[in-house]
């Protein structure tokens, strides 16, 4: 009836298949990184200004990524952005005074949360909220105060004052 | 003039509406069919494992062609780093799906509808009816659920072709000297689960659209040589259009 | 258990195994049949006649209930094939087998496997017995020795005569030839016609000969139909037909060019065809 060559090779296919979903799965996406299903509680904070910041972002801590920014809104008495976002548990130790800022990833890239640890001895749970806080910059902002500090007076140092400005911004969200 | 384009018109419609009622009954022949395991590994066969080959070398090629283009691109940003990014996030969300689904269309597609608008031609169908078997589960079904299995199997693999094991790693980091741990951790970095369900999604809905178009043209081929070239050309033609409509419709409503 | 029904059936007529009664069928704007009847006796030859395009071959899949006639009623056995339901016809069609004009026999299949098809389909038989059964089918039509053949590798005759094994392979009560003699050299016309008339003989198998073959078919018939136009025209024992008073008949029979059946396609005259581009 059925030749055994004929299943032996049907069987091959599917184990390449069945293997390039599994090599898509674990070196392709990353699967062992926060997102799915492991743990998290929940932090807010609010900022002036998120930015291009999405839902979905990361959260990361020193350049780890341990949460994922879970929810934008606005406050409807301060008019500031609410972003909520989950924390994995394993990273449960945060200072409650830490600060969240809103970093770019490289000069074009994506929009992240960076969380700077204060020092106290309380930690951060589900419900906290993060008080301080630093906006996004906005390119067109820094721009235009750039240009502002040009026109008002052309004086060297107030121009290199900019610049280093622009400079260090820059540099701080690397 | 008008009574034409009605008559074309109208013989659109009923074909549209024949290939329903098709589907219906394939579908309803496809859980009897499942119990017949043999004649579903024989489709894989002839489906899938004789496909692979070419899926395998237009994976490689693609992918090359892909990192090439990309870093001479991204090298004038500098970004060089994020080309694995640009060859994973293009072959996995569009190319991978898309073009698997095409030279599934013309390989495999074209094939199905052949024979079995020869089986049609040579009366092979209407012999099993008589001996009272149906062909819409010895012939049709298993030969729709071999392509709704092949297809995923075979995106997979393309996907693989093309982004690591000969396409844009080859290129990227063997002939242009991009990084190999930022290639691959700038992929990791930015594709995610989600994406992979997508292309799992369109390369399902690709298999089960190709399958149907190709058994139902064979299925209704007249039975003349005429019929059956006919059938061929147009379940290639047909396919290929509904692939690219689908794949925007999908992507637009997956991406929202 | 619809098999124990219908064979417990009280055949009205139990010498007539088909009764088709008032039949009305048309293919598009064409009618092929207007109002026939037709009886297949019992363990009996009946051969249907006619001119190429009169239907023939539609008969045999109409009594076999792949198509489905405009009016009129088709009995196999004292059960009407069209009211059946999937199920049911296929129960009945297990009772038949229909030999196609070419064979039909399936292209990926070998010859052991095509005459083994049935059996596996509908039978639960060891393996043992099915191989049993395939080669006592085969040695029945002289293929014995073709059993790993491919379809491909096979002269029309061999074909045909392999799918005649495989059409007896269930031991159907009624077996339809269609066009069984057509395109064969004499050898194998002779061999397909013994086999047929020894299949009836020796067990008892209702056949069905569809042809234009007169004088192949009128030899070894019992009874005999001639359709032409929608209508039967003649029926009865061979040499009735052959002494019929139609002029139509006749000129079938004898195979005249001109007659009742026109030479000429319907047309205006020539003349006046003729005159139109002038």
């Amino acid at each position: 009836m059925q030749s055994r060559a004929l299943e032996i090779l049907v069987g091959f296919f599917v184990c390449l298949g069945v293997a390039a979903v599994f090599v898509l799965t674990f070196r392709v996406a990353s699967l062992d990184s926060v997102g799915g299903g492991d743990k998290t509680y929940r932090v807010s904070a609010e900022f002036q200004n998120i930015g291009g910041l999405k839902a979905g972002a990361k959260v990361s801590l020193a350049g780890v990524a341990i949460g994922r920014v879970r929810d934008i809104s606005i406050d409807p008495s301060s008019f500031q952005a609410k972003v909520t976002m989950d924390i994995s548990d394993q990273y449960s130790k945060i200072p409650e005074d830490s600060s969240a800022k809103i970093l770019t990833a490289g000069l074009l890239g994506e929009q992240y949360i960076g969380i700077e640890p204060g020092g106290m001895d309380d930690y951060l749970k589900n419900g906290s909220e993060i008080t301080l806080t630093q906006s996004a910059l906005v390119l067109e902002n820094l721009i235009g105060q750039f240009l502002a500090s040009q026109n008002g007076s052309s004086k060297d140092d107030k121009l290199a004052d900019a610049i280093g400005k622009l400079a260090d911004s820059l540099q701080s969200k690397k | 003039m008008r009574g034409g384009v009605l008559t074309v018109l109208s013989n659109f419609l009923s074909g549209l509406g024949q290939a329903q009622f098709f589907l219906l009954s394939v579908l309803r022949a496809v859980l009897p069919s499942l119990l017949r395991p043999a004649l579903i590994v024989r489709q894989l066969y002839m489906i899938g494992v004789l496909s692979l080959i070419i899926i395998v070398i237009s994976g490689m090629f693609i992918g090359m062609v892909l990192s090439l283009q990309g870093y001479h691109t991204l090298v004038q940003f500098g970004a060089a780093s994020s080309l694995g990014v640009l060859v994973a996030l293009s072959i996995i969300r569009e190319l991978g799906p898309v073009v698997t689904a095409l030279l599934f269309a013309g390989r495999a597609g074209s094939a199905l509808a052949a024979e079995i608008g020869l089986m049609r031609a040579t009366d092979q169908l209407s012999a099993m009816e008589m001996m009272a078997v149906n062909p819409m589960r010895y012939v049709i079904a298993p030969r729709f659920i071999a392509g709704v299995i092949a297809m995923p199997l075979l995106t997979a693999i393309f996907c693989v072709m093309a982004i690591g094991v000969a396409g844009g790693h080859a290129i990227g980091v063997g002939l242009l000297h991009v990084d190999a741990g930022s290639y691959w951790t700038q992929i990791r970095a930015n594709v995610d689960l989600h994406d992979l369900l997508q292309a799992l999604i369109k390369s399902l809905v690709f298999g089960a659209v190709v399958s149907w178009i190709a058994v139902y043209q064979g299925y209704t081929a007249p039975p003349t040589s005429e019929g059956v070239s006919r059938a061929t050309t147009s379940t290639v033609v047909v396919s290929s259009l509904s692939i690219l409509a689908l794949d925007f419709i999908l992507t637009a409503f997956m991406f929202r | 258990m619809s098999e124990a029904r219908t064979t417990s059936a009280p055949a009205a007529d139990s010498a007539t195994l088909v009764r088709v009664r008032g039949l009305h069928f048309s293919r598009g704007a064409r009618k092929i049949y207007d109002g026939i009847d037709v009886d297949i006796p019992r363990g009996k030859i009946t051969a249907i006649m006619g001119p190429s395009g009169t239907g023939k071959t539609t008969l045999l899949r109409i009594i076999g209930g792949q198509w489905r006639p405009a009016d009129g009623a088709i009995e196999f056995d004292g059960i009407n094939v069209h009211q059946q339901s999937l199920d049911g016809l296929y129960t009945l069609r297990k009772r038949m087998s229909l030999l196609f004009q070419n064979g039909a026999l399936l292209t990926d299949l070998s010859v052991f496997e095509n005459v083994a098809f049935p059996l596996r389909e509908h039978t639960k038989l060891p393996e043992a017995a099915i191989r049993d059964i395939v080669l006592m089918k085969l040695e029945a039509v002289g293929l014995r020795g073709a059993r790993d053949l491919y379809p491909e590798e096979l002269s029309g005759g061999m074909s045909r005569r392999v799918a005649l094994a495989r059409a007896i392979a269930l031991d159907p009560e009624m077996v339809m030839y269609d066009e069984p003699f057509t395109g064969q050299d004499p050898i194998s016309m002779g061999v397909l016609m013994r086999l047929i008339q020894s299949l009836n003989r020796s067990l008892g198998i209702t056949s069905v000969i569809v042809s234009h073959d007169v004088d192949e078919v009128l030899s070894i018939a019992d009874h005999a139909y001639v359709i032409a136009g929608g209508q039967v025209l003649a029926r009865g024992a061979p040499d009735e037909i052959r002494a019929s008073p139609s002029e139509y008949v006749q000129q079938f029979l004898k195979g005249r060019p001109d007659g009742p059946v026109a030479f000429h396609y319907r047309a205006k005259s020539l003349a006046d065809d003729l005159m139109e581009r002038a």
